[in-house]
Formats: C-alpha cells, structure tokens, sequence
C-alpha cells in the first residue's frame, strides 16, 4: 500500500509536467502582446517595451519556457502585475473562499442525492421512483449559468431572500455568510446532487437483490441497518468514483458559479486573469488546479480500498486492479 | 412445554405482477416438533425456497404476498406479529442459512463482524463477549485459528469454509429452528458431505429443529425424520422418512425415486426422466397438478383436485387412486422407463 502511494505520487510529476508544457504553450498562443493588454490602450509604445522586457517576453520561447519551468520547481510562482501580488498569495486569498463553496455545495448535493437514490432504488418503479427519474434528469441536464441567473432573479431581485451577489463576511455576523452563500451553494450543487442520486439509485438497484442482503435481512436487522449498512457500502464504489471528480471540479473553482454570483474563488481569479491578459496568473492557477486534480484522485483511488477489501493495488504500474 | 415446534396450516404464497398473479405456494401444512428435522423436496419451482423463506417474512414484497394461512411458531402466529416482532425472531430463534455461500456472506465487512452482529444484536452483550462467542462459533463449526479468521474477508475463505462461516452466523443464537436452503447444492460433492456432517453434529449440540430444503433425497433419508414432498405449489405427500423411502405413495415421488442413481442401477442403464416440465403457475390448474405429467391418469385426474388423504398413520398423499380402500399398482421401474420412452 505505502509503495503504491510513493509510485502514485511519482506520477503526478510527469502528469504535472505536460500540464506544464501545455499551458506554457497555450498561452503564448494568445493573440496580441501580453503587454500591450496589460498597460490599456493609452499605454505609449516605449511603456509596453518596458513591460515586455520586464516579463520576459522578448526571450525566445525556449528560454521563457526553461525559467518557468526552474521557477516553477523551486516553488516560486512569481508575481502578478495586474493584481500587484506573489501568485501565491493571491491563491491562498482565494483559496479557501472557493473551498467553502465547494464544501457546501457538496454537503447539499450528498445529503439531497444519495438519500434520494437509496429511497428511489428502495420503491423501485413508485410514484416517487418516476418523480425521481424525472427531476434527476432536469439537474444534470441544467444549464449553472441559466439556473443562477433564475435563482438570483427569483430570490434576491423579486423576493428579496438572499443578496444576489458577493461573499458575506463573518465579522458582519454567520447570517450574513450563510445568506451569501446560500443561492451559488444551490447553483453549484445542482449538477452534482443529479448525479450522486442517479448513480446511487442504479448501483443500490444492483446491490439490493443480492443474496447478502437477505442474509442481513434473516439476520433480524432492522431495514434501515440493511439498506445503508449492507447494501450501501456495497453500492459505494462507483459514486466515489463520481463523488471525485466533481471534487475535484469544484476546487478547481466553478467558473461560471463563481463568474455569476461574483464569488471571489479561483474560478473567477481565472476568467479576470484571462480577460486581462495576465498569463502568469493563468499559467500558475492550471498548474494549481492540474494539482488538485491528480491529488483528489489519488484520494479517491486510497479510498477504493477501504469501501472494498476485494481490492489490491499493484504498485508497478501505478493503477488498481 | 409442547413439543410442537412449528406448526403450518394451509400456507399460500402468491406474487403479483401486473393483472397476472402467480401461486407459488398452495395450501402447504406440515407440522414439526423440536429437535425434529424435516426435508422439503421438489424439483425447481416447486415452491420448497418460497415455502421456507415465508416462514421468515423474508419474500420480496412486493410483488411477493402471503395470502392465506397460518404459521405457528410456539403457538404464536408469525403472521400476526408486528415487523419489530419479526426482527426479534429472526436470527434468533428461527435462522436461516441459503444455497450459495459465494453470495450470502457480505463482501465489504469481515467474517468477525457478520458473526458479532447477529449476536449484539440479539444477546445484548459487549463487543468483547460478543468477540469471544464468535471465535467459539468458528471453532465450533470447524474453522481453524479462528482467531486470524475473524478478520479477514469472505472473499479470503474457500466455498466450504464460507458455508461454515453461514452456520456458524446461523447458529450464534441458539435459534430452535435452522431453515437451510439447499446448503449443500452449490458446494463440491466432498464438503456437501462434511457440511452435513456438521450440521448433523451441532443440531445434537444445540438442539435445533431444522427445515432442509433440497432437491437431493439421499440428504433426505441422512439427516431427516419427516418429508414433505412439493410440487408446483402444492403437497402431494407427506410423512414420516420411514414410510417415504419404504412405501412411497405418490405417483411424482416415484418418479424423483426412480430418478436417483442408486447401486442398483445397471451399468449403461438410462436414468428415468420425468417427461414433460411443471405447469405454469400463473394458469388456473384444474385438477391434480402433476397429471399431465403421470403415467396413471384417468379423466378424473383432470377435471378435480385430489384431496389430501391419511392413507396410514403419519402418511399423507394427495392423489385420488391412493385412497385408504384403494392403491395404485407402482410399475417397475425398467416398464416405466420403457412407457417413458414409448410415449
């Protein structure tokens, strides 16, 4: 297991590594000088050669690309000019704001979809069970950006509930905070509630007719305990699967969430970094969330065994088995 | 205290699906006593699996649904009592244990764990009493360094030992009825024998009544003292294992009879068959079940049902040529073979 973990995490370095290249490449792909963007349109021509210079940029790409590459394996991620801050300070700003509506929208999504499946996989083919099917297939299939913008229209602009946009503070009080985040957790855990309640309906349909599960039922168990004891930790293994990647989605910041609602996370950092040309800022957030990614994964590989003994990992080629 | 056990009157299982309604169980009543073991024999579908396991409760509902009857446990009427009831029962005083032990035992917990809970949950005692009884349980049913055992999977024991694990489940609370399904039918032919043995040895150790379900009549006459025998739904003989396997009566048991190999088959000589299959249980039957399939019928065969009759004493057979005045003559085995085949 130890050994599977240490060739799983010397993985991550070439998986890390082509994110690298190709980020580095994309952006210098970009149309117009980086510079030029930068300094606005009244900005004279001898400002922007400053610029351009000061950034690196009238080095050959090979060059531009060796020192992102050295800064970027001593841990130094540079400055943003645009923000006029460490990169990396400018993530552990952001950080935790998209981390908190991750979380939250993820709590929703698990305490609303996976009961919902366990109870439709339970009264199979009831009203319930096709009344499920139905609104599922409406969340996942649920454009964020139409959906928020309807929340925000109907709970901030006509019934006045929630503010539209922002992140609360707590020092304005938790109600504060908790208004704020209320109507972006619901947008963002819409897609995923969706999903963990389909996956769980079907894996539990498979599950529930198992002759283990009469057993439990022979046993004298209440029906409870066989549901969502012995049967559910049999049905767990696919909505992990599910469960990281949308974690992994989240932290990598919800773009067009955080883009709506104006939540100050990555996801937005990104799309303002983006518009204003400052590739630095872009180049360093995808490293970031190519992290994440790789990172939440390995979780949920680890997490594979503890839901599923019949599991053994191989450490020579890094997969499961 | 009576020794009546367990007493059954007149059971009827059906499962609805859609309009059609299938009767699985029809009218089915056998009575046990304590430490006494019955066999329920019958081809597939006969309903011995549904029989057994609505003893329990435990047929999916829906579309499963027990529509008539009683089931008298201790005098008390399972039928009547409340789900909490029922839990309290199972797993305690009547248990159960299923035909394939790859499935039955739970793949994610440890075979320690699926002991301890049936035991926690109806002995009230603490996790580390809970843990020596299982231990002892291991060893008892012949699991060595039980120990060990008690933390690994299910997927780490063979087919055999998995089965012991199951009786040792079955058994962890002194339950006065075991309700065995086919335990030995998916096991290899040199543990079906030792797992009989064992289930021989402990039901003299906790003094169990056991309800075999089994297709398999040599279980039959090793480890029973009754027999009932089924056919699409319903019983069409019952008895003591005496009277079965000396003097059987019904024309269908003749046929399982005539269908085991025994030492006095000849060499090259084909085995009997029953010709034809078991009726749909979704159609009305009219008249006796098994008639379509006899080699004795007569027009009365197809148009009335035979009642169920005391031909001797603690004999029952439900076939109307097999009356107290009248028997029916048993052709020998090589001329039934020889009108099996000409027909």
């Amino acid at each position: 297991m130890g050994k599977y973990i240490l060739g799983r995490i010397l993985n991550m370095i070439p998986t890390l590594l082509i994110v690298a290249v190709i980020i580095f490449l994309i952006t210098r792909m970009l149309p117009g000088n980086p510079a030029a963007v930068m300094l606005g349109p009244q900005a004279s021509a001898e400002e922007i050669e400053v610029l351009t210079e000061k950034l690196g940029l009238n080095e050959p790409l090979y060059i531009q690309f060796f020192d992102y590459i050295g800064n970027l394996l001593q841990g130094n991620l540079g400055n943003s000019l645009t923000y006029n801050m460490p990169i990396i300070d400018l993530i552990m700003e952001r950080f935790p704001n998209t981390v908190i509506l991750a979380v939250s929208a993820l709590l929703i999504a698990i305490l609303v979809g996976v009961p919902a499946g366990i109870i439709a996989a339970r009264k199979q083919n009831s009203i319930f069970d096709y009344a499920f099917t139905t609104f599922s297939l409406m969340g996942v299939s649920m454009p964020i950006f139409w959906l928020g913008i309807m929340l925000v229209l109907f709970f901030s602009v006509n019934l006045g509930w929630f503010p539209a946009t922002g992140m609360g503070s707590m020092d304005e009080g938790i109600g504060d905070f908790i208004s704020h985040l209320i109507l972006p957790s619901i947008a963002l855990a819409t897609i995923p509630t969706a999903q963990f309640a389909r996956i769980t309906r079907s894996s539990m349909l498979e599950v529930i007719s198992q002759d283990y599960v009469k057993t439990a039922r022979s046993k004298g168990l209440h029906e409870f305990f066989v549901i969502c004891k012995h049967a559910f930790k049999n049905a767990l293994t696919p909505l992990l699967t599910v469960l990281g990647l949308q974690i992994s989605s989240m932290l990598g910041g919800a773009v067009l969430t955080e883009t709506i609602f104006s939540w100050p996370g990555i996801g937005l950092l990104i799309i303002d970094a983006i518009g204003k040309r400052d590739f630095v800022v872009v180049q360093n957030m995808v490293i970031f969330i190519a992290l994440i990614y790789v990172v939440v994964n390995l979780l949920v590989d680890i997490s594979y065994k503890l839901v599923n003994p019949r599991i053994k990992y191989s450490s020579g080629k890094g997969g499961t088995k | 205290m009576s020794n009546e056990l367990l007493k059954v009157e007149n059971l009827e299982v059906q499962f609805k699906s859609g309009s059609t309604v299938t009767k699985a169980v029809n009218g089915v009543s056998f009575t046990l006593n304590r430490k006494e073991n019955i066999g329920i024999v019958g081809e597939s579908g006969s309903g011995k699996s549904v029989t057994a396991t609505s003893l329990l409760r435990l047929i999916p509902s829906p579309p499963g649904h027990i529509s008539g009857g009683k089931i008298l446990f201790e005098g008390k009427d399972l039928l009547t009592l409340s789900d909490k009831e029922m839990r309290d029962i199972r797993g305690n005083d009547i248990s159960m244990i299923f035909q394939d032990p790859l499935t039955s035992l739970n793949p994610v917990f440890t075979v320690g764990d699926q002991i301890m809970e049936s035991i926690k949950l109806h002995q009230k005692v603490s996790k580390k009493e809970a843990k020596q009884k299982a231990i002892q349980m291991l060893q008892l049913v012949g699991i060595p360094a039980p120990e060990k055992r008690l933390n690994m999977y299910p997927h780490e024991f063979s087919g055999g030992m998995r089965q012991r694990v199951m009786i040792a489940i079955a058994l962890s609370c002194n339950p006065k009825l075991l309700i065995a399904d086919e335990p030995t039918t998916a096991l290899d032919v040199t543990v079906q024998a030792q797992i009989l043995e064992l289930m021989k040895k402990l039901q003299d150790e906790f003094n169990t009544s056991i309800i075999m379900i089994t297709h398999d009549l040599g279980v039959v006459w090793e480890i029973c003292h009754k027999v009932l025998v089924m056919y699409a739904g319903n019983v069409i003989e019952y008895g003591t294992v005496e009277e079965i396997h000396d003097h059987p009566m019904h024309p269908y048991t003749w046929g399982l009879l005539d269908s085991q190999i025994t030492e006095n088959i000849e060499d090259h000589e084909m085995l009997t068959t029953i010709p034809g299959s078991p009726p749909d249980l979704r159609q009305e039957i009219k008249g006796c079940p098994f008639a379509p399939r006899c080699s004795y019928t007569q027009d009365i065969c197809f148009s009335k049902a035979p009642e169920m009759v005391e031909v001797k004493e603690k004999h029952f057979v439900a076939c109307h040529f097999q009356t107290k005045e009248n028997r029916l003559n048993r052709k020998e085995r090589s001329t039934h073979v020889r009108a099996v085949v000409k027909s």
